[in-house]
């Protein structure tokens, strides 16, 4: 019966593919000689980039416009982003502007028309398709937090259920299974940051999976938004950090000659503090986007194979959906391990700054977490 | 727009947002959540505390109840034995008392008797000698004659009814 179905919805796929896979051999047929081959690149790196507006699902002409906030040659710019859509130029008040072209330097991004000459404005800080996503995940977590805060404010000691008892459930496997024990008595000073990384990377890494409107932005898989998290990460630790943090640093307990005269050991500690922000923003951002360039791909492969007929195509469409889904089930996990990841590291780090004097006992915890660490990114890599 | 350059205005967004967020959640969310979960897990644990004890208590309960059980049982027995002494004495006591009594009575007897056959054999003497003294008076009178024959029969008469009691 099952197998039934499953034939069913497949010869479905395939029949509702055959005749996109036809217009697709058409028009290479036809534009060929035009435009030169599918670009596939060009595809995968629009769906994951930016952009002014936010396209609708099953149509490439039609996007909610989003504002475009932009301080030009003469001051503040606020427009639409419909009015510069599909390459329209837009006047306002003296100053042109339109998105700048595939072959531009500044691919993508609004530009002023100085003198036929493109200029890059001064300040370019429109909300695009990644900000108004960011915005929906704060209010999805807003919405989250303060759901299984009014259930404690209302419902006092009775246990949450459903949706509530969900969100409460990961609030509190993040807070006794990697804050408490990594920061000890030290774990509610820093909780609440914590906490709320956790839920917005682990929100803004699914709804990045949600391929329609409010989600479908590709927000941790931009460095922007990684970079941003990883900074702020960099910033607690250090400005909280203990003295004995810092003599770590710059006096480390090492045999004298690799302090003096030349410093090898303190400027290896001090790139360290550097490449920890680093690790976090590239770890996420990698990740994230590689899951979704994944998914692109193997959707894409339905169509670079409609050259070579129906038949091809339609069992490469079959094929593709299969691994898609099956990617996309194994992306919804790595979200969630991604933002654990996120969060482990940073109480890590954080509990690092925090260290005052006992060595040997702290450096047991400092290997074990290492390696811990380590076995959960082997693990994601090899996904 | 490049996924490699960091953009600016999603930078500057991005940390707005967060910076947001993290506040309306440090003042109304966590706070409360914290709050919230240490006190359900103290009540929790009130809880499982409360509910030791009381089964604790319990057993105790059941403990001192078979005790008590025991302990009446106990007097029961001791109870029953005292009675079952206190009978055998009673019974032993009014038997000795009745014997004492019956031999008081049977001694009372003897003596009664003794006396009765003392009275008696005292009765039946003097009617023996009033017996005796009629018959010397018949003798005496009968044969007045011959003094010395009278005399031996009134002796011979004696030691006949001396041997006959």
């Amino acid at each position: 019966m099952k197998r039934n179905i499953l034939t069913a919805i497949m010869m479905a796929v395939m029949a509702l593919l055959l005749p996109f896979a036809a217009a697709a051999s058409d028009n290479k047929d036809e534009a060929g000689e035009k435009s030169g081959a599918f670009d596939a690149q060009g595809i995968i790196f629009d769906h994951l980039g930016d952009r002014y507006g936010w396209e609708l699902p099953f149509n490439h002409h039609k996007s909610i416009p989003l504002p475009v906030i932009v301080w030009g040659t003469d001051g503040l710019h606020v427009f639409s982003s419909a009015r510069v859509e599909h390459g329209k130029e837009y006047r306002d008040g003296n100053t042109i502007f339109r998105v700048a072209g595939t072959d531009s330097p500044y691919k993508g991004k609004v530009v002023e028309i100085v003198n036929e000459e493109e200029v890059k404005p001064v300040l370019d800080i429109s909300i695009t398709k990644n900000v108004c996503g960011v915005f929906v995940s704060v209010l999805v977590v807003i919405w989250a937090v303060m759901s299984v805060a009014r259930w404690h404010r209302r419902q006092g000691m009775k246990a949450p259920r459903k949706m509530t008892g969900a969100i409460e459930f990961v609030i509190l496997f993040i807070y006794d299974g990697v804050i408490k024990p990594t920061l000890k008595n030290k774990a509610n000073k820093f909780a609440p940051y914590l906490l709320t990384v956790f839920l917005f990377i682990l929100v803004m890494n699914l709804l990045g999976l949600i391929v329609i409107f409010p989600g479908g932005a590709n927000l941790t898989g931009n460095i922007a938004v990684t970079l941003v998290l990883a900074l702020i990460t960099f910033f607690i630790t250090n400005i909280f950090a203990t003295k004995h943090y810092w003599k770590e640093i710059f006096n480390p307990e090492v045999p004298w000659w690799l302090k003096w005269p030349l410093p090898i050991m303190p400027v290896i500690e001090m790139f360290g503090v550097f490449t920890k922000p680093a690790a976090l923003t590239v770890r996420l951002f990698a990740n994230m986007m590689g899951g979704h360039m994944i998914v692109i791909v193997l959707t894409l492969l339905i169509f670079i194979f409609a050259a070579m007929g129906p038949v091809v195509t339609g069992a490469t469409a079959v094929v593709s959906i299969m691994f898609s889904v099956f990617m996309l089930l194994i992306d919804v996990l790595v979200s969630f391990i991604q933002a654990y990841v996120f969060t482990m590291l940073s109480t890590l780090f954080i509990a690092f700054g925090q260290e005052d004097g006992h060595h040997e006992h702290k450096d047991d915890g400092h290997s074990l977490a290492h390696s811990q660490t380590l076995s959960t990114d082997s693990t994601v890599k090899t996904v | 727009m490049e996924l490699f350059t960091p953009d600016f205005g999603l930078i500057f967004w991005m940390f707005v947002s967060f910076a947001v967020l993290f506040l309306i959640l440090w003042k109304w969310g966590w706070p409360v959540i914290m709050k919230g979960v240490s006190d359900r897990a103290d009540l929790i644990d009130k809880g499982v505390e409360y509910a030791q004890n009381a089964k604790q208590q319990l057993d105790h309960a059941r403990e001192e109840a078979d005790n008590y059980i025991a302990d009446a049982r106990r007097q029961q027995a001791d109870m029953l034995r005292e009675a079952d002494k206190m009978k055998t004495q009673i019974i032993e006591e009014a038997r000795s008392a009745a014997q004492s009594e019956a031999k008081k009575v049977m001694d009372a007897a003897k003596v009664s008797i003794e006396q009765e056959r003392k009275q008696a054999e005292q009765q039946f003497r003097n009617e023996v000698s009033s017996f005796a003294l009629d018959i010397a008076q018949k003798v005496v009178r009968n044969q007045m004659k011959d003094g010395k024959a009278q005399e031996q029969l009134v002796n011979s008469l004696l030691d006949e009814m001396e041997k006959q009691n």
